[in-house]
């Protein structure tokens, strides 16, 4: 089975580590000084990730951040980023598993532009989104419009919050399983079909366990960059607390007001985050040294 | 080996940094201002009659709320003059000691005014409107200056027997958004996604400004919002920058500014 994940940029899976061929005579020495540069070379770029994030934690004590999150305010916005957060996991788990068994399995025509669609949201400036969602369900659109007239308003409501992070985040869950789906070996599956499994079956016993990283790394993903929406919520759900105020949009206007606020809400989101995807990496490790085991 | 690579690291900085003042040198004088969101098409006009009179100077606006400006001016961005939507944000800056004490000038006023979009969908007429019950009505965030004057008119008109007691939570209960500036609060009213919205009068200018209906609010209920400017302390052009704040004063400046629905220095 083949796994990849937006979210992993490994090496090749042998436990060494990528090394550059042994050299002998004196050929030796400018080795080990090509070898030493490719190190230095990398420092700059890893120390702009790492650095930033060094400076925030450690700008506040800890005591300092257990009693920010006594705060009602802050505890508001941890509160709606989890709870609209899981709602857009399960929207997105529901919703795009189809799209992505649609991308990996099926061959038809307009597939590419269809694939570039789910991937537009990925770079599409969230600001961009946020309107563009404003104008499609607003008051004045076609669906607000009908909606409202049913008594359902979207704009400003926790509703808005999670069609915005379902919009944003979605594509990181359905790239990564469309690819984990098109991996899934079409003789497994034709193997299952003799056997008398149906289709329903097939996906339920064989393709989705063989997937399961996939659909698993997929949904952190998404989850964490749901977690991060910030953009295309101000926009579309606006800021209310208590309401619609997420923990960005509580760190934006914490930057403005409350820097110790913005603090607080930052490590929180930044450790939440690391874990997150330390906790994906980690599974895929594990999941690739049971394959090579099995293999040997 | 390491200690090459400090050095080299090192070397690149250096570029670096002489690569950004050999651009600062090749125009002969940037001055560069941080101005409050609501400045954005008043100053941008001064700014270009500025530089027509001052021939060799280049002017560098950053708009942005006046509370986000001052702190990106704490956190070391460099600027040559601040001007703020609120003295509350100046005396943050003359407390950081990175504005003198005296510099400061108030050079416009502003007046709150209540907007709705051109097709009325809540049918408001008059101040005591807001208080209806299920209209929708977006105001910007208490931690913005414009945000805070919105709630102390409320505060005056609750005062006021006309509007009664009860009229501010009743307003207030209304609110479906808080946003964090106020060209976010006209976007949405503009856009018909909310019923009404407070603003200053001076952000009725541009394209969305049409797509709106105000009333205004009687001076005795009004909250005026004074807006300082001042040099920064560490101002690489302090000359020019008071050469600036001149202008900005002079009937050429005053004019301007009202031509953007601003009122002038002096009440």
């Amino acid at each position: 089975m083949k796994i990849s994940s937006p979210a992993s940029i490994s090496g090749p899976p042998s436990p060494s580590g990528p090394r550059l061929h042994p050299v002998v005579g004196p050929a030796r020495r400018l080795g080990r000084w090509v070898d030493q540069s490719w190190r230095l070379a990398a420092l700059p770029l890893l120390l702009l990730f790492i650095l930033p994030i060094i400076v925030l934690l450690t700008r506040a004590s800890p005591q300092q951040l257990l009693a920010n999150l006594q705060e009602d305010q802050i505890r508001q916005a941890i509160l709606i980023s989890f709870r609209t957060t899981l709602i857009s996991l399960v929207v997105i788990v529901a919703t795009g598993t189809p799209l992505a068994f649609l991308m990996g399995r099926y061959q038809f025509r307009f597939k590419r532009a269809l694939d570039t669609f789910i991937d537009l949201p990925i770079i599409l400036p969230p600001a961009v989104a946020g309107l563009a969602l404003l104008m499609t369900f607003g008051r004045r659109s076609l669906l607000g419009s009908w909606l409202e007239d049913r008594g359902l308003q979207i704009a400003f409501t926790q509703t808005a919050v999670i069609i915005a992070q379902v919009f944003i985040a979605a594509p990181f869950f359905v790239r990564a399983a469309a690819i984990g789906f098109a991996g899934v070996d079409q003789e497994i599956i034709q193997a299952a079909q003799l056997d008398g499994g149906g289709r329903w079956q097939v996906f339920r016993f064989i393709i989705v366990p063989l997937t399961r990283l996939a659909l698993f790394t997929g949904a952190m993903t998404s989850w964490a960059r749901a977690l991060g929406e910030f953009g295309a919520t101000i926009i579309f759900a606006g800021n209310f607390p208590g309401r619609t105020q997420t923990m960005p949009t509580a760190i934006y206007l914490g930057f403005e007001i409350d820097l110790d606020m913005a603090i607080t809400l930052s490590v929180i989101l930044v450790l939440t985050s690391f874990f997150s995807l330390l906790v994906v990496k980690w599974l895929v490790a594990e999941e690739r040294e049971e394959e090579t085991e099995e293999s040997r | 080996m390491k200690l090459k690579g400090i050095f080299l690291i090192g070397l690149i900085c250096m570029g670096c940094f002489s690569a950004c003042r050999g651009q600062a040198e090749s125009r002969e004088k940037s001055l560069s201002i941080f101005a409050a969101a609501s400045l954005t098409e008043a100053f941008t006009e001064i700014g270009e009659q500025f530089e027509g009179l001052n021939p060799g100077v280049e002017v560098n606006f950053n708009f942005a709320g006046s509370q986000q400006l001052a702190q990106q001016i704490i956190e070391g961005a460099p600027a040559d003059l601040f001007s703020s939507a609120s003295p509350q944000y100046m005396e943050t800056l003359i407390e950081a000691g990175l504005v003198e004490t005296e510099a400061e000038q108030i050079f416009a006023r502003n007046r709150l005014v209540v907007i709705y979009p051109k097709e009325n969908p809540a049918q408001i007429t008059q101040l005591a409107d807001l208080a209806q019950p299920r209209m929708s009505l977006v105001l910007a965030a208490p931690e913005v200056p414009v945000g805070k004057y919105s709630l102390e008119f409320l505060d005056n008109a609750e005062q006021d027997p006309a509007f009664g007691s009860g009229f501010r939570d009743a307003v207030l209960a209304n609110v479906v958004s808080y946003e964090e500036n106020v060209k976010a609060v006209l976007a949405k009213v503009a856009l018909g996604e909310a019923d009404a919205g407070i603003v200053y009068r001076s952000d009725l200018t541009g394209e969305n400004a049409r797509q709106v209906g105000l009333i205004d609010i009687p001076e005795d209920l009004n909250v005026i919002a004074l807006y300082p400017i001042a040099p920064l302390r560490n101002s690489s052009h302090p000359e020019l920058s008071v050469t600036f704040i001149d202008f900005v004063l002079s009937s050429v400046g005053q004019d301007i500014l009202a031509q953007y629905g601003f009122l002038g220095a002096e009440p």
